[in-house]
């Protein structure tokens, strides 16, 4: 690829990540509920994953044997895999504006029984490492080359189970698994540092034998980049540190955590468009 | 009754015995293989073997993710650490996702003895049968445990198998030649009253009634391994054709068989019942045997259960 093309490809997925963001808000906006603050933080990342050819997937057939796993570990995020699955053609984007409404398969949190194309039901956090843990042994045990990507929040790594998972997959050399830590430093009372700093964070996942590769998590090569270093990874698992905003690309949400939790009046969700145009 | 095999050996039996039957099955523990006998797997399939450490949480949410790339997961621990730190990972890892993972608690109930109340499962089938899909067995022989493990395995959808730490009295001599999801088992024939029990707690009722005969009573006796999904035409008919139930398990008193039983007997032909568990209440170190004593799960416990209610036919 010359420099120009790559130019232009980092372009696109910077649009993609955009129109993610987009979705996201209006979907919020609809369901007059949801967590926009922690969709936006991962915008980049789920553009980087299924349209920058990270992720090894098929919309046409969603449950192939060799297809990689993604795992959106904290649930709450959902709104922004919603958009992504719906760009690359899962389901129609119409679909989106259904989030959290009666009969719709798009809970409030992944639902694997309502959206079998959910790799995991999560919501309760924690969980999502633990099982893409498990697909990834699967995969040695079965000799597939498939890779399984968990994006984890930060607030979610303060959940034991996450600890358990880290340790155990080190352990076993799982190079076939993928965390991604949406290190947007907040949660749902305040940031991190307020409730339960865990710096260092990227010494205490190498101390815990992953492969850690620190990033912003809002620059398109860099994270292109790092899911591209790790799949080089031979004998460890991978952590990509992605330094985030929660809120990111909308003015008046980023950083600021009343927007973990809320939804959009149809004014705010118009003033966010505009700056999502 | 004569003693057999512990039913937490015979799970370890049955898993190896199945392992070359089914080449999906992989078998997980959280560093007490020995004990729940797990272990007789992995020395047989080192290979399908997995012993994910003291972190029984993760060991769930593995387990779902290994059966979601379609391996036949059995995972084992005591049944309170599996079950009590594994709660919330069962109820989204496994039940809310379907997922085809089997689960076996061992050392459940009083009955482990001295270790005391921290190793004590004793709330295991109410917070069981609260998850959604599951299927819960508790088998109340050697026999009866290598047919249930079968059984798991070519059910689709999640189980837990409930084993307990000593020997068990035999209640199948002949062997059991199937497990029937979801099918009671009248193991002694009875007019008068019946005894509805799991686990242990069969020995102790067929004991019971054996004694009881000698006073001119006919008790059936109805082992209900599978608890849930339970078998509501064996109860109606009991509470028709004897017209008392006496239930009996080594559990609380809240969320087990006893409550499943009179939920079931309530809807359909309300006869008078009577209770024999735990109580709420925790035991405490002490030999298994003087426990079912101080803590009332003896054959005369059952008996006089069984006094006590036909009182109120």
């Amino acid at each position: 690829m010359t420099m120009s093309q790559t130019e232009a490809s980092i372009t696109a997925l910077e649009d993609k990540a955009k129109a993610l963001r987009r979705h996201v808000v209006e979907m919020v906006t609809a369901a007059k509920s949801g967590h926009p603050g922690g969709s936006l933080s991962a915008a980049d990342i789920l553009a980087a994953l299924y349209f920058g050819g990270v992720l090894r997937h098929d919309p046409a057939n969603p449950h192939a044997a060799d297809r990689d796993r993604f795992i959106m570990s904290k649930g709450h995020a959902v709104p922004v895999l919603y958009a992504a699955l719906a760009e690359a053609g899962y389901f129609p984007i119409a679909q989106l504006l259904t989030l959290r409404k009666l009969g719709s398969p798009l809970q409030g949190h992944p639902s694997k029984a309502d959206f079998p194309i959910m790799e995991a039901s999560t919501g309760s956090l924690g969980m999502g490492l633990s099982v893409g843990m498990g697909m990834a042994l699967a995969a040695k045990i079965k000799h597939e080359d498939y890779k399984v990507y968990v994006m984890l929040g930060d607030g979610e790594a303060e959940e034991g189970q996450v600890w358990e998972a880290a340790m155990s997959a080190a352990a076993r050399k799982l190079n076939n698994l993928i965390a991604i830590l949406d290190y947007n430093k907040c949660q749902l009372d305040g940031t991190i540092a307020e409730i339960l700093n865990w710096e260092p964070v990227v010494d205490k996942w190498v101390a815990f034998g992953w492969h850690v590769i620190e990033i912003n998590g809002h620059n398109m090569a860099e994270i292109l980049q790092a899911f591209e270093e790790a799949k080089g990874v031979t004998d460890k698992p991978v952590c990509i540190v992605a330094n985030t905003i929660k809120g990111e690309g909308v003015s008046f949400m980023a950083c600021n955590n009343e927007w973990h939790g809320k939804a959009p009046t149809a004014d705010e969700c118009a003033r966010a468009l505009a700056e999502l145009a | 009754m004569q003693l057999g095999k512990a039913t937490r050996e015979a799970y370890g039996e049955a898993l190896a015995a199945l392992g070359a039957e089914i080449p999906e099955m992989v078998v997980l523990d959280a560093d007490l293989s020995k004990s729940t006998m797990s272990k007789k797997f992995g020395d047989k399939y080192p290979e399908r073997f997995f012993n994910m450490g003291i972190s029984e949480a993760n060991m769930v949410g593995v387990a779902s993710g290994l059966a979601a790339s379609g391996l036949l997961p059995f995972a084992s621990s005591f049944s309170t650490f599996l079950i009590c730190k594994g709660f919330d990972q069962l109820r989204m890892s496994i039940a809310y996702q379907g997922e085809n993972a089997k689960f076996c608690g061992t050392h459940a109930g009083i009955s482990i003895g001295e270790d005391g109340v921290s190793q004590q499962g004793i709330e295991d089938l109410a917070l069981a049968c609260a998850l959604n899909g599951f299927t819960v067995i508790v088998p109340a022989d050697e026999a009866e445990m290598h047919a249930a493990v079968r059984a798991a395995a070519y059910h689709k959808g999640p189980v837990y198998l409930r084993a307990g730490r000593p020997k068990s009295p035999i209640i199948y001599p002949d062997g059991k030649a199937e497990f029937v999801i979801g099918k009671g088992d009248v193991v002694r024939a009875g007019r008068d009253v019946t005894v509805i029990a799991i686990g242990l707690l069969v020995g102790a009722a067929m004991d019971a009634a054996e004694s009881l005969a000698a006073d001119g009573l006919s008790v059936r006796v109805i082992n209900m391994a599978c608890i849930k999904p339970l078998d509501e035409a064996i109860i109606i008919a009991a509470a028709q054709e004897t017209g008392a139930i006496v239930v009996a398990e080594e559990h609380i008193n809240h969320g087990g068989l006893g409550q499943a039983v009179a939920q079931v007997v309530a809807a359909h032909y309300p006869v008078p019942m009577g209770f024999v568990n735990i109580g709420d209440r925790y035991a405490e170190s002490a030999t298994p045997d003087e426990l079912m004593v101080k803590y009332g799960l003896t054959a005369a416990d059952v008996a006089k259960a069984v006094h006590a209610v036909m009182a109120r036919k």
